[in-house]
């Protein structure tokens, strides 16, 4: 893997002699799509960036958020497709070191880690099971043993991932505003670079997640350390806190070569390093070996020369290396040397600004067909299908995913994962509301509504706990930019999610683009991946147990919208259809009255209405309650649909409101006020999940026995197949 | 009243502890690097849990070579009450305060979830405010979990009532149910689940009263409140 020709005569040009083999490797992996977003940064620039809440500062690798009280929250997102796709365990593992790393890198410690896995067909596919199994290990074992809680993410299966995994990881941080790094460096100032040994793991990383999946090359994977990073955590606090950190960087893709460049560009000083300085774990390294690879659990330290001491002494208590690697300097240069020979000397500014593309884009022509629905199989039992629905893997709980996760270290866990957000209780007595969403089979029918619709979910789902959506973090994964159809899908997603979030102002504070996922049997479908955090002031609203007599209450119409839907695609084996589409009035209307019945103390608990629709949200009801209820469908307001659509369209901007009888004249007065789309549609009782319409019995199922398939079918799959 | 929080690197409930003592139970609290010596004076020494040494090897064995053991040996001699939880449980059996020994759980997985114990010995440090067999909804969070004894040591802990907690059901597999043990004189404790993780209500979906008992009842015994 190596520059392009027209990117090697640019360089030629830019320095006026040929490149030496140590500079063409440090150009090559800055200039790789993964370090430079070379096709996307021209585009990016669309999404929303700032805020009220929004703090920006130099060289941070993760969004800061201003939560009040001197606090702030950092987040970020990452992933890590072509090691996981190779070696699920360690792929998956590093990718989660990779964004703690990040959040380190702004001072803050991290407190939350979310994932979203998505993998090809489990049940027929073993590779597909064997992937997901150990990439959930590799997961757990790493999060687990640092101490930082996973509290919340999705899984996913879907055969356009056949042979090949998205393992994405977005991580959050908090601290006091005032212990930020402010990232700075002056002349004479040390370069130390801390942590785990530079080995031969992880060689050109970042080039080999910027092609198509062709090779397993494990060579690029990179090997998992959890205890080193513990330890790099508690060292980098411990120096933040007696102040010893000038400016700070995580090595990920690129190594030390886009690390180090990086750094000084941004802080517009030149660095002078010494390859011999690097503490390595095997001998007889090349320097260029040494300036590619990606090794974990390095991080990049530049500080004062009196502060060197006190630092080293940190190092010393955990154990971990530290080596003085290099110094700052006042040219702008990157100059790589090993001991007195120069290997590479550029200018920074060159190094990580690649020629941005402006690639084309043309609507794929398989669009132009796929809302036209065909003549589905009719069903004459509900109650089987439904069953068969809950067994259904991206139906079933994703218990044996999460439980396999520490998610309650660090005690801040206040709504635990298996419901729709996860919330975390916050120093300032405020609360931090966040999920991430993704839906790659409306994506495929529609990138742009169906991107919209994970940004809405996403914000639904944290409406549900009472928090107020005040930040978005956006992984764009998608196959070959080169390809014209497969860039056009990127441009209408990232337009759609720019759009929602210029309406409802909430500002895009990090991000991440993943291209070139395709295996040889094609490009995955569009996968955009959309996190929200949202705040809640006061007090979330946590699920309180649903008992007998309680109301059932829908906000929000059910629209014929099944393209992409659970129900279209895994009962009746069709894609197509047209996808669910966010109507932004709507939803900004509904999503303001719920915040406001939940201050109001009106509820139980509200729940988002999403994947598998209206009948798969109330079973889930049901189940996590153990109560029956019984459903009218004819009392679901929206236009007049045939049952099925009912039951399994997925609709945006709805919620399942729960609650005591006793508020419901309230509750109704309220929703009529703000004229939002509602009804009553159900009542708890006894022990079946009951749709009926008018006299007819469409679903009667007994809600233990529906609760037991849905929370062992995922487990059964994966161990027994 | 001291009470002494040991960090092995790789420690990660340290923090959690910490401030369930300070904050919610108003203990002495003090952090004690693992290199570090206890004082003389102290009078409690708790354990916590996380993964030191990266639970390398098999979890516990490598802290309980850590210096700071030798003190805690010479505390536990001197029946001051030490608690181990989870990782500190782990590192209590491998140092040979406690019976037993800790294996990988049956589903060969990491478990996090809520669980019951029921408390089989009112008599120790940390239990001395619960009702015999009262019920504690408590959570675990461990890779190797499962306690184990052979038939013997079961029977010699049944009859030197050194079974502190059991759970209501078959979790792990471990022996006998048992989810915490003590030494033979009773001052010495460990435990898998997590006391600190359950003492505020805010974050147990339950009822945070039972496990609060557990701190509670080692302010009874240090003679802060009767």
């Amino acid at each position: 893997m190596s520059l392009e020709p027209q990117e090697l005569a640019e360089l030629k040009l830019n320095i006026g002699r040929d490149p030496t083999s140590t500079e063409l490797q440090i150009v090559a992996a800055e200039w790789s799509e993964h370090c430079s977003y070379k096709s996307s940064k021209k585009h990016l620039k669309m999404l929303p960036m700032k805020g009220p809440l929004v703090i920006h500062e130099k060289g941070y690798d993760s969004g800061v958020l201003d939560v009040g009280n001197g606090y702030v929250v950092t987040a970020h997102i990452e992933s890590h497709n072509h090691p996981s796709a190779v070696e699920p365990y360690g792929g998956a593992a590093t990718g989660v070191g990779g964004v703690i790393r990040d959040i380190l890198s702004a001072g803050t410690r991290p407190i939350a880690i979310l994932n979203g896995l998505r993998f090809g067909n489990i049940e027929t596919d073993k590779h597909a099971r064997w992937l997901f199994k150990n990439a959930v290990t590799g997961i757990a074992d790493y999060g687990n043993c640092l101490g930082v809680p996973t509290i919340g993410g999705e899984v996913e299966f879907d055969d356009c991932y056949h042979n090949y995994a998205l393992v994405d990881v977005a991580a959050v941080g908090f601290g006091k505003k005032k212990n930020l790094i402010k990232n700075h460096a002056t002349n004479g100032d040390l370069v130390v670079l801390l942590g785990g040994s530079t080995g031969r793991d992880g060689m050109g990383g970042s080039q080999f997640a910027s092609d198509s999946l062709e090779s397993e090359d494990r060579s690029a994977v990179q090997i998992p350390d959890p205890f080193i990073e513990k330890l790099i955590i508690e060292a980098i606090l411990e120096a933040r806190k007696q102040k010893l950190i000038n400016a700070m960087k995580d090595l990920g893709g690129g190594g030390l070569s886009c690390a180090v460049s990086e750094i000084a560009n941004t802080l517009e000083v030149g660095i002078e390093m010494d390859v011999d300085m690097v503490h390595t774990r095997e001998s007889n390294m090349h320097p260029d070996e040494i300036m590619i690879s990606e090794s974990q659990e390095r991080m990049l330290i530049i500080t004062s020369k009196t502060k060197l001491k006190e630092l080293q002494k940190i190092c010393k208590k955990f154990r971990i290396s530290c080596s003085v690697i290099g110094h700052v300097k006042s040219d702008n240069q990157m100059h790589v040397k090993k001991g007195k020979k120069t290997f590479a000397n550029l200018p920074t500014d060159v190094i990580v600004n690649a020629t941005l593309l402006d690639l084309p884009s043309k609507k794929p022509v398989y669009l132009k067909t796929i809302e036209k629905e065909k003549k589905l199989r009719p069903i004459f039992d509900y109650s089987k299908i439904m069953m068969n629905f809950l067994a259904a893997p991206n139906i079933a709980s994703k218990i044996w995913v999460y439980g396999q996760y520490d998610h309650e270290v660090g005690i801040r866990t206040v709504i635990k994962p298996g419901h729709d957000a996860s919330v975390l209780r916050l120093d300032n007595g405020k609360f931090l509301s966040v999920k991430i969403d993704g839906n790659p089979k409306q994506c495929y029918i529609n990138p742009r509504e169906g991107a919209i619709g994970c940004f809405e979910e996403a914000c639904r789902n944290v409406v549900c706990t009472g928090a107020k959506p005040i930040g978005m973090l956006d992984h764009l994964q998608f196959g070959n930019p080169k390809d014209p159809e497969i860039f056009w899908t990127f441009l209408e997603s990232l337009k759609g999610l720019t759009d929602f979030a210029n309406h409802f102002k909430i500002p895009c504070i990090g991000g991440k683009v993943s291209l070139y996922n395709e295996t040889p049997a094609g490009p995955i479908k569009p996968t955009p991946l959309i996190g929200v955090l949202g705040l809640i002031d006061k007090k979330p609203l946590i699920p309180q147990r649903i008992s007998d007599g309680d109301c059932l209450v829908i906000v929000g119409d059910t629209k014929d919208e099944m393209g992409g839907s659970e129900y279209f695609e895994y009962i009746h084996k069709f894609i197509g259809g047209k996808c669910p589409s966010v109507n932004f009035v709507e939803s900004k209307k509904n999503m303001k009255v719920v915040l406001k019945v939940i201050q109001s103390q009106l509820l139980k608990s509200v729940h988002d209405c999403s994947k598998g629709g209206l009948a798969v949200a109330i079973s889930e009801l049901c189940m996590t309650n153990q109560i029956g209820c019984r459903i009218l469908l004819e009392n679901v307001p929206g236009e007049k649909l045939d049952v099925d659509r009912i039951l399994f369209s997925e609709s945006h901007s709805r919620y399942l409101l729960t609650l005591d009888k006793k508020n419901l004249k309230k509750l109704e007065t309220m929703l009529k006020k703000s004229k939002v789309s509602f009804k009553l549609i159900g009542k708890f009782r006894g022990k079946k999940i009951q749709f009926t319409k008018g006299t007819k019995s469409i679903i009667d199922l007994r809600v233990d026995i529906a609760q037991k398939t849905w929370l062992n079918s995922l487990k059964d799959l994966v161990l027994h197949g | 009243m001291k009470v002494g929080v040991v960090v092995f690197p790789g420690s990660n409930c340290d923090r959690d502890m910490y401030h369930v003592l300070t904050d919610v139970f108003n203990f002495d609290a003090q952090y004690y690097w693992h290199e570090k010596s206890l004082p003389k004076n102290i009078d409690a020494v708790i354990l916590p849990g996380g993964f030191s040494y990266g639970d390398r090897l098999r979890a516990g064995v490598i802290a309980a070579h850590s210096p700071i053991i030798k003190d805690v040996q010479k505390m536990a001699e001197k029946g001051i009450p030490i608690l181990g939880v989870c990782n500190g449980f782990q590192i209590l059996v491998e140092s040979g305060l406690l019976p037993g020994v800790l294996l990988k759980n049956e589903s060969l997985n990491f478990m996090c979830k809520w669980t019951n114990l029921i408390v089989e010995n009112n008599k120790t440090p940390f239990t001395n405010q619960f009702k015999l067999h009262a019920k504690i909804p408590i959570p675990i969070a461990n890779g190797e979990g499962r306690y184990f004894v052979d038939d013997d040591t079961l029977k010699q802990l049944k009859k030197k009532n050194q079974i502190v907690f059991r759970y209501t059901q078959v979790v792990n597999g471990s022996s006998n149910r048992i989810a915490g043990v003590c030494n033979e004189e009773g001052n010495v404790v460990g435990m898998m689940p997590h006391p600190e993780r359950a003492v505020e209500s805010e974050i147990n979906p339950v009822d945070n009263k039972p496990s609060s008992l557990i701190f509670e009842s080692l302010l009874v015994k240090m003679g802060v409140t009767n």
